[in-house]
């Protein structure tokens, strides 16, 4: 799947946060040339900030030569009058401030319209890890792994984006859930937990990032 | 059916897992087991599997005995005993009610029930216990325990079996995901620690009771018995379960303040207070055997006054030096009366509930210890130091008094215990020992 593109060139932390929660890959395009230049698979326009230039953004994502769809758009509440003769410029819209699983849902729901779903194919394979998430079976190099469900879920969760760094509170919304309470040490713990079940020639394959969260296999930067 | 009862489902499928293994707790901290079939899984989820509570020990009750036991899915672990043996799995239950509510007497519902107080303060407990044992040939009690090796604190023992059995101990934990951070040999002959990395109270007691089954079996395979009584040989140290604990609030260390001299936060110092103040009418539960107040004597690196300190280990309870760089998340208290004798779920409970009582009461810490309390010159100077029970009777005359113990325990448990131990103590004063033998027999 294609990033989506992100408008403004800086999004706002809860939109960055919202994509990031939702597991899709995103880009930030402030410009023509920038958005002319990538492929995309949608865009997420941030109005709040300034609603007119949002405008003539969103008009030139409709123009035939890019055609960027489709476009979900955050606004504040008090901008939602603007919204009136704009109707074709969005696909959907989202009120700021909003829950991380609103705006999970909408952009899930219009993608899945374009016929676009998150990686759907039932093993995911790196190196000697194989997972199966349709039998929830893991192996390294054959051996069947002994996880627990969490093992499982956090190790599912990380090989299906190699070389991503995700922060100890991504991958605890994530993995566990919003409605979790151990707080962020429970990941420490859990990674900790399958480093030793991957076996010592294994155990890197998941890396900690100094600082910020763990990475599974190879950086993407090499 | 939630994720994890599909995944526990589907697992014991595909692996071909011939048993499953219903895991419980007895109010003294023995486990207790219940095989069922795998078929039978789906059943036990929805609801529960049902026996006769007062066949176990501090489960009865006159009328209504029958408990239900409940598998908690997300403890579900694959447990192979032998190298290509039979594949088995095992799953903590929490015992209800018929009728759905928690069964009293489960020390397991105790803990949940404690920690659920904590987090309604906003508080998650985390802890580290450093478990000490000894390996003997055999455990025939009528020829005494006969050490392994001669060796000391952190010998590297050659050709002896012990450092095999610990290896191999230690593979079988990290299988069974429980992650050992250090071990080594201690300061008796035979002696062992394991040290294992903090994680949440309530799967650390699950861990307890997987570990002391662990290293008993994998002993066993050796022909070796393992023990964790408290003190088994006279003359040497006992083994004691230094439990290292913190507070997490959300992502931060409650217990750690930059801005304090000692690193130490308002709430930590509220919290060693508290233990410190309550710790006469928790040791009953802490420290359960008679043989545990064997242990607890001046002498052998074990706590006897009531007194904190930071880098004094003769104190009840230390405040360890966090490595340079690791403070926020490293800070920590180490209470180091507590022996792996204990039902952990249960002294879990009455530590918290004691540091809680500290923080909850605004507790003064009193001044720290800074003389070495071992040492009898110093020790006979201190006359205002309260002093731990000296035995398993003073502990529970202790316990008895407690409303925090009772509330910590719940009526049933504390009644029950309190009823258990007095007769424990009771036979005990009946018995006539070998030191009065010695001692008596030939000169009067």
């Amino acid at each position: 799947m294609e990033p989506l593109l992100c408008w403004p060139d800086a999004p706002p932390d809860d939109v960055v946060r919202g994509i990031e929660l939702a597991g899709y890959s995103w880009s930030a395009a402030g410009d023509e040339s920038t958005a002319t230049a990538g492929t995309w698979s949608g865009a997420v326009v941030d109005a709040s900030g300034d609603f007119s230039a949002a405008a003539s953004f969103l008009r030139l994502l409709r123009r035939a030569d890019l055609a960027v769809a489709p476009v979900l758009l955050v606004v504040r509440g008090s901008q939602l009058t603007d919204l009136a003769g704009h109707h074709e410029l969005f696909d959907d819209f989202c009120v700021a401030p909003f829950h991380p699983v609103e705006f999970e849902a909408r952009l899930a729901h219009l993608l899945s319209r374009q016929g676009l779903v998150l990686d759907d194919s039932d093993t995911i394979v790196y190196d000697a890890l194989i997972l199966n998430v349709e039998t929830y079976q893991a192996s390294i190099e054959g051996r069947p792994l002994d996880l627990t469900y969490m093992e499982y879920e956090l190790l599912k969760f990380l090989a299906q984006s190699p070389g991503r760094v995700f922060t100890r509170e991504t991958l605890l919304s994530r993995v566990w859930g919003y409605e979790y309470y151990g707080g962020a040490r429970t990941v420490d713990v859990h990674i900790r937990r399958l480093r030793a079940k991957l076996g010592e020639e294994h155990a890197a394959l998941i890396s900690t990032v100094r600082s910020v969260g763990y990475r599974f296999g190879e950086s993407r930067w090499g | 059916m939630d994720s994890r009862q599909s995944y526990v489902l589907r697992t014991v499928e595909e692996r071909k897992v011939r048993l499953a293994r219903l895991w419980f707790c007895d109010v003294l901290g023995h486990l207790k087991s219940v095989a069922i079939s795998p078929v039978e899984l789906d059943t036990a989820f929805d609801e529960g599997v049902q026996f006769d509570g007062s066949a176990i020990d501090g489960f009865s009750r006159v009328q209504e005995s029958d408990v239900l036991a409940v598998p908690d899915a997300s403890s579900f672990q694959l447990m192979r005993w032998d190298e290509g043996g039979e594949m088995s799995a095992r799953m903590f239950c929490d015992l209800v009610n018929l009728d759905g509510s928690p069964f009293e007497g489960d020390p397991r519902q105790v803990l949940r029930r404690n920690l659920n107080r904590a987090r309604d303060a906003g508080f998650e407990l985390m802890c580290a216990p450093e478990v000490e044992f000894f390996y003997f040939r055999s455990d025939d009690p009528r020829s005494g325990p006969t050490p392994l090796d001669q060796a000391s604190y952190f010998d590297l023992t050659t050709f002896d079996a012990s450092s095999d059995i610990r290896r191999e101990t230690i593979q079988r934990l990290e299988a069974t995901g429980i992650p050992v951070e250090y071990s080594f040999h201690e300061d008796a002959p035979s002696q062992h620690e394991i040290d294992l990395r903090y994680t949440d109270a309530l799967t650390m007691a699950d861990n307890l009771m997987t570990l002391r089954l662990i290293v008993r079996e994998v002993a066993l395979a050796h022909g070796v018995h393992a023990t964790f009584m408290p003190k088994p040989m006279a003359g040497v140290q006992g083994s004691g379960m230094h439990t290292h604990l913190s507070l997490f609030a959300g992502e931060t260390n409650a217990f750690y303040d930059p801005e304090h001299p000692s690193g130490l936060s308002t709430t930590a110092q509220q919290f060693v207070a508290g233990l410190l103040h309550h710790s006469p009418e928790i040791t009953a539960v802490t420290n359960q055997l008679v043989n545990s107040y064997k242990r607890l004597v001046s002498g052998f690196e074990a706590p006897v006054h009531v007194s904190w300190a930071r880098n004094n280990r003769s104190a009840l309870v230390r405040v360890p030096i966090a490595k340079r760089g690791k403070e926020p998340v490293a800070t920590r208290i180490e209470y180091r009366a507590i022996d792996p004798a204990c039902n952990p779920y249960l002294a879990f409970s009455v530590i918290l509930a004691a540091g809680l009582a500290g923080i909850e009461g605004g507790y003064e810490l009193p001044p720290e210890a800074t003389t070495n309390l071992f040492d009898p010159a110093v020790s006979a100077t201190i006359d205002n130091t309260e002093l731990l029970p000296a035995s398993l009777a003073e502990a529970l005359d202790r316990m008895e008094q407690s409303t925090l113990v009772r509330e910590a325990l719940g009526e049933h448990i504390f009644e029950w215990f309190l009823r258990n131990k007095r007769a424990e103590w009771a036979e005990y004063k009946a018995h006539v020992s070998q030191f009065e033998l010695d001692r008596y027999l030939s000169r009067w």
